[in-house]
């Protein structure tokens, strides 16, 4: 059995929708579906975490389920919930029946909100589950999410356990505001993104900005990897290339040098802070285009 | 299980073999690896090609690693044991017919002093000068003795058994702290907002009535101290019992970390949360080989501020920095890194020594800087000193 054929099918199947991987990653995506082991994807903002699960849904034409953490997720808004008022009301309806038919009745699937993970165990062919920012959630969360990926299967007191049809190919992002626990870490196949190099970078600007010239799409990754070498608060990352690189692009720019002022007044495309603005000042970013070949 | 079958149909006993010498070398670098990884790893290596090994090791460093100082590691690793490069300087690779814990401990030894290039002699005598680390080494005092321990400069602690009575009380304090600090998390159930979703839910059972109302209230994170502990030179006389005190602080916090500087900084809680003691004891002298030299302050902290202040502060953080403020870095870049540091916490409390000298006023450039920005500057002569935060941690 030869392994490499797989990796580089799944890698141009991503070039195809627009997202540029390299080769760990590709191989790291590759492994997840050998394995079915969950991936964890650690790396710095704005690397493109997120994209990589919308990628891979896209070019499996399968479904994104996501599931955004936040700080006091718990079971009702991730898994499940019954729908009380329906009940409420089936009860009211009914009154007079049979009790325990009654409540046979309301505790049906009829009556059940699906919730990100528990829609994840139910399609029939296997989705991408997207658990983006887990270091956001509670531990006690993440515990519970442990569970879950270990047997894909979930139990419903009134309803009984729930197995997956399908195994969900298990996306996780972290940003490392909080340290995971060492459980979940070692289920999990790590990748750390890092940004791109020049060169990727620009093939991922012809692949998303439909006629830039690739002249122009090598000089703004130019432009950009010089920007981040500066001793910034916030490094600008992919989406911000591409804003600007649509930027320059509406504006009919073909050679950055030919326009240093407009270069200049656009790269707020890049700078988020007031701190890093005055720290990129004109005659930084003439200098920087002036090192862009 | 089928797995782990099939691929001991396909595999040779040698690779086997080699493969758990690997992982063994790995968990020894502090990797965790359990079995279904390797089970994981055995089907992967039996279904790839000989020539691939560029792609089987990013296959394995995606397997085996759990984080990003696992995944810097990884390489250098795989290299050393595959590869045969530079072996010793990274571990000795454990006998295989060795007991685990034997082979642990002595790969543990000659992997880093082998890098320090420390002989084994002096792991020995270090050792014994630091045994005021150990837990259990001393009896209890009297309380009268402790009264006076409390009160008594750590400089003027001379004989070890003093100095170790103080230790612990610090270790002691630690843990009370705990108590009253993290007894905040209680009593949720009373909570002022009304759980609607919640309140039906109950509801059902009763035929619709909202008899049991259900409450919340935004959960109380604990409160996370965040200690930085100057181990330069001019602080060798209190840094013992300040490491101390941090090592009770991690045991009984919930949330805790610390950190140690001198010239560079270092994360102390890994080796301060190491259960077996003499282990902790060899990290630790391992850690202190810069200590007892100049300060750079300014420094640390920028690194503080760059690779750990994310992922280890939230809101309700105090970071607690133990430190003469004697710095011998440009005074501008400590007062720059403070104002950084102080937008991410909640409090910063400096605890300063010198301060319990008579006659002492912060005049060093290091601490005039950095004074704006901190919330409680106290003195930390002694243990009396360290008990008086209590009640300020605890407005936190």
């Amino acid at each position: 059995m030869s392994s490499k054929i797989p990796q580089e099918k799944l890698a141009s199947q991503l070039s195809s929708v627009g997202y540029i991987p390299d080769r760990d990653l590709s191989i790291a995506l590759w492994m997840m579906e050998k394995l079915s082991r969950p991936l964890l994807l650690e790396g710095d903002a704005g690397v493109g975490k997120t994209e990589v699960a919308k990628a891979l849904a896209l070019s499996n034409n399968t479904k994104l389920i996501r599931l955004q953490c936040y700080e006091g997720l718990d079971q009702n808004a991730a898994l499940y919930e019954w729908n009380y008022q329906r009940q409420l009301l089936a009860i009211k309806a009914r009154e007079g029946d049979d009790a325990a038919i009654v409540e046979e009745q309301i505790f049906s699937e009829k009556y059940l909100l699906e919730r990100p993970l528990l829609a994840a165990l139910r399609q029939v062919i296997s989705p991408v589950l997207l658990i983006d920012e887990i270091d956001r959630a509670d531990e006690e969360f993440e515990a519970f999410l442990l569970e879950l990926l270990s047997e894909f299967q979930i139990t419903i007191p009134e309803l009984g356990t729930i197995v997956a049809t399908t195994v969900p190919k298990v996306i996780l992002t972290s940003n490392g505001t909080r340290e995971l626990s060492d459980a979940l870490r070692r289920r999990c196949l790590y990748h750390y993104v890092n940004l791109p190099d020049v060169d990727r970078e620009a093939r991922i600007i012809i692949s998303r900005i439909p006629h830039i010239d690739t002249a122009l799409a090598l000089q703004i990754a130019n432009m950009v990897n010089l920007v981040r070498k500066e001793d910034l608060k916030r490094t600008p990352g992919v989406a911000e290339t591409l804003d600007w690189a649509s930027t320059l692009a509406g504006l009919d720019i073909s050679n950055l040098r030919d326009e240093p002022e407009l270069i200049y007044e656009t790269l707020l495309c890049l700078i988020k802070t007031s701190e890093d603005k005055s720290r990129i000042s004109r005659e930084v970013s003439d200098r920087l285009l002036g090192l862009v070949a | 299980m089928q797995a782990a079958q099939r691929s001991d149909r396909t595999l040779g006993e040698s690779v086997r073999q080699t493969l758990m010498r690997f992982v063994q070398t790995l968990r020894d670098n502090d990797f965790i690896i359990g079995f279904p990884e390797v089970r994981d790893a055995l089907e992967l290596i039996a279904g790839s090609n000989s020539h691939q090994s560029t792609s089987l090791r990013i296959a394995l460093r995606s397997l085996f690693c759990c984080c990003y100082s696992d995944w810097e590691k990884f390489d250098d690793i795989f290299d050393a044991f595959w590869l045969n490069k530079g072996m010793k300087s990274v571990v000795r690779v454990a006998n295989p017919s060795e007991k685990y814990s034997s082979s642990l401990n002595t790969t543990f030894l000659n992997a880093d002093y082998s890098k320090k290039g420390v002989t084994a002699d002096h792991v020995h005598r270090s050792n014994d000068d630091s045994s005021s680390f150990e837990e259990g080494q001393s009896k209890r005092e009297g309380a009268s003795r402790v009264e006076i321990l409390t009160q008594t400069d750590f400089r003027h602690l001379t004989n070890a058994e003093d100095l170790n009575a103080a230790n612990e009380l610090a270790e002691r304090l630690a843990k009370r702290m705990r108590y009253r600090l993290c007894r905040r998390m209680r009593n949720r159930h009373k909570g002022k907002k009304l759980d609607i979703r919640r309140t039906i839910h109950n509801s059902v059972s009763k035929g619709g009535d909202p008899f049991d109302l259900a409450r919340r209230q935004r959960r109380i994170k604990p409160l996370r101290l965040v200690m930085l502990l100057d181990m330069s030179g001019s602080m060798s006389l209190y840094s013992a019992t300040f490491l101390r005190f941090m090592h009770g602080v991690l045991s009984n916090f919930n949330e805790a970390e610390a950190f140690g500087f001198h010239t560079r900084l270092f994360h102390l809680s890994a080796a301060l949360r190491e259960r077996d003691p003499q282990r902790a004891v060899e990290r630790m002298t391992l850690i202190a080989q810069g200590a007892g030299g100049g300060t750079r302050i300014g420094q640390s902290l920028s690194v503080f501020n760059h690779m750990h202040a994310k992922r280890v502060i939230h809101s309700r953080t105090c970071v607690m920095i133990v430190s003469d403020g004697y710095d011998t870095g440009p005074a501008i870049e400590l007062g720059a890194e403070m104002a950084a540091l102080r937008r991410r916490c909640r409090r910063i409390v400096w605890l300063n020594p010198m301060m319990g000298w008579s006659e002492y006023a912060p005049e060093a450039a290091g601490m005039k800087a950095a004074m704006p920005f901190i919330d409680l500057f106290a003195p930390a002569h002694n243990i009396a000193s360290l008990q008086a935060l209590e009640p300020y941690l605890e407005k936190v």
